[in-house]
């Protein structure tokens, strides 16, 4: 296997960006990430996009292609474009196949790139879109929404852990601070856990500020194997690892309703991989669909105890500037959340870290950074480790 | 939802609590599971209908409801651990108040939703209180 290094990226605005189209903002992301990498269309190989439900979404299948033709990709350089698909881990899962193509010796520079267009249709018909992550024939049958499903989970964790709402909120005000610094940001108002508490209750106990957005936005990498990154930056972020785990598809049948094993088996794996512990990572974007869903995380990936997420939330530990910042981007709930690009944006976040070119976001001498993106309830996770460091 | 063969498949499920169990392993499955996870190959299912008895692992109160379900809102979502094993997701309809985790719950018939004014009626399962 070859060693694999990120040598461009790039995010579109998040939001609803009702003037643009799926197409629109892909385009934008493809050809700004071609900028930053300074490679041209010809030296391409393959792409591989991530993208949860175009069909539902913006009633267009088939985007793979639709993609590679509107980049320029297609009508004489015909690269083959492949869409990869798993919920709101899309884009997780299409940047490991494009560094496992390029790990493999079968591709030199691959693009990797996520995108969602949610905006198109209403709030409801976007939830019932995104409900299909979860199990719709048992779970969907009986009324559960993606929120309650969340909301299942956090009602045991603070049954079982003593976490409170307060804590919860506390993920929320964190990331709204870290997206007022982000120019990407969906969200760039700061709010306090007063707000949190008072917006209005979705599924008990979980607030409206409790859950990320509904958002349009997309985001590219260009993958290229670490021998010759140099020829085309000089900071190229290396992997460290990739590593995908699954679950079952229904929250009920899970060993524990407040642990993602599936986030558990990545991080052992991924780890492994990187020859790394979780004390050695110094920030990490991690997969925030829900408030309670950070507070898991951070205790699935080994950087809080399991049921003292909440604590060293409210300790501010994943501040910038605390132990182990978390969300740097404003995370899925102030940055946004399009559910095919989170997975690319997140690594977008962390290769921009690590090259020091955050700026007010910035964590001071960062050399590791993780992401965590998952699908559905934790049916599906998939982590990275990059290093500034080959 | 909107699919009657798709709905019709799982009438008995729905409506009795049907599931199945691994005759190798001695593992039961609701939602049916038609290969064992813990034999795979290796195993023996057979159909079992179950008690409908159980207790409340966790649940929430739904106030955004899911497509098709808004004339029900506020409902309790909950997951249950049927006495035999398997965990499930259903509703849980009565006084709020008395749902809490621990509560012993069984199961009873009941309207789950419908397709609009003229669509499929949906029938099902949901569970009480077990006291009630």
């Amino acid at each position: 296997m070859r060693d694999v290094a990120i040598i461009g990226v790039k995010n579109t605005k998040f939001g609803e960006l009702w003037d643009r189209s799926l197409r629109d903002i892909i385009v934008e992301a493809a050809i700004g990430v071609l900028d930053d990498a300074d490679v041209s269309g010809k030296e391409i190989d393959a792409l591989y996009l991530g993208n949860m439900s175009g069909g539902r979404f913006v009633d267009q299948e088939h985007i793979g292609a639709l993609i590679a033709d509107y980049s320029g990709l297609s009508k004489n350089l015909h690269i083959p474009a492949t869409r990869v698909e798993a919920a709101c881990a899309s884009g997780g899962l299409a940047l490991r196949q494009a560094i496992m193509a390029v790990a493999s010796g079968y591709s030199n520079i691959v693009v990797a790139a996520g995108a969602e267009k949610m905006t198109d249709v209403g709030t409801e018909e976007a939830s019932s879109a995104l409900a299909a992550a979860a199990d719709r024939e048992w779970e969907g049958m009986a009324g559960a929404t993606f929120p309650g499903l969340y909301a299942m989970i956090a009602k045991l964790h603070m049954h079982r852990y003593g976490t409170t709402s307060e804590q919860l909120a506390e993920v929320a005000v964190k990331n709204h601070k870290n997206g007022s610094l982000n120019p990407i940001a969906q969200y760039k108002n700061e709010i306090s856990v007063d707000d949190v508490l008072k917006s209005i209750m979705v599924a008990d106990p979980l607030h409206i500020f409790d859950c990320s957005p509904i958002t349009d936005g997309a985001s590219a990498l260009v993958v290229a194997p670490a021998d010759i990154a140099h020829k085309y930056t000089d900071t190229p972020i290396y992997i460290k690892a990739t590593a995908q785990a699954s679950d079952t598809i229904a929250l009920h049948d899970r060993r524990d309703i407040t642990t993602l094993d599936s986030t558990v088996m990545a991080a052992k794996r991924a780890y492994s991989m990187a020859k790394l512990t979780p004390e050695d990572i110094d920030l990490v974007e991690v997969h925030d669909c829900f408030t309670i869903a950070e507070i898991c995380a951070i205790e699935d990936l080994g950087f809080a105890e399991k049921g003292k997420g909440g604590i060293v939330t409210e300790n501010g530990e994943t501040a910038i500037g605390g132990r182990i910042p978390v969300n740097t981007s404003g995370g899925l709930k102030a940055c946004g959340h399009p559910v095919g690009a989170t997975g690319i944006k997140q690594a977008v976040e962390i290769v921009t870290q690590l090259r020091g070119d955050a700026g007010k976001r910035q964590v001071a001498g960062a050399e590791y950074g993780m992401t965590h993106n998952v699908g559905g309830s934790g049916a599906t996770a998939v982590i990275h480790i990059l290093s500034r460091e080959r | 939802m909107s699919s009657v063969p798709r709905f019709w498949r799982n009438l008995g499920s729905r409506y009795n609590l049907e599931g199945t169990r691994c005759d190798e392993c001695g593992n039961y499955f609701y939602p049916p599971r038609n290969f064992c996870v813990n034999c795979r190959r290796s195993g023996q299912i057979e159909p079992y209908k179950f008690k409908g008895t159980g207790e409340i692992v966790t649940y929430t109160l739904i106030h955004t409801a899911a497509e098709g379900f808004e004339g029900q809102a506020p409902y309790t979502l909950a997951i249950i651990k049927l006495d035999e094993g398997p965990r499930l997701t259903s509703q849980v309809v009565g006084d709020p108040e008395k749902i809490q985790i621990g509560t012993r719950v069984r199961s009873v018939f009941r309207k789950l939703g419908e397709d609009g004014e003229r669509g499929m009626i949906y029938y099902g399962t949901k569970f009480v209180p077990a006291e009630e």
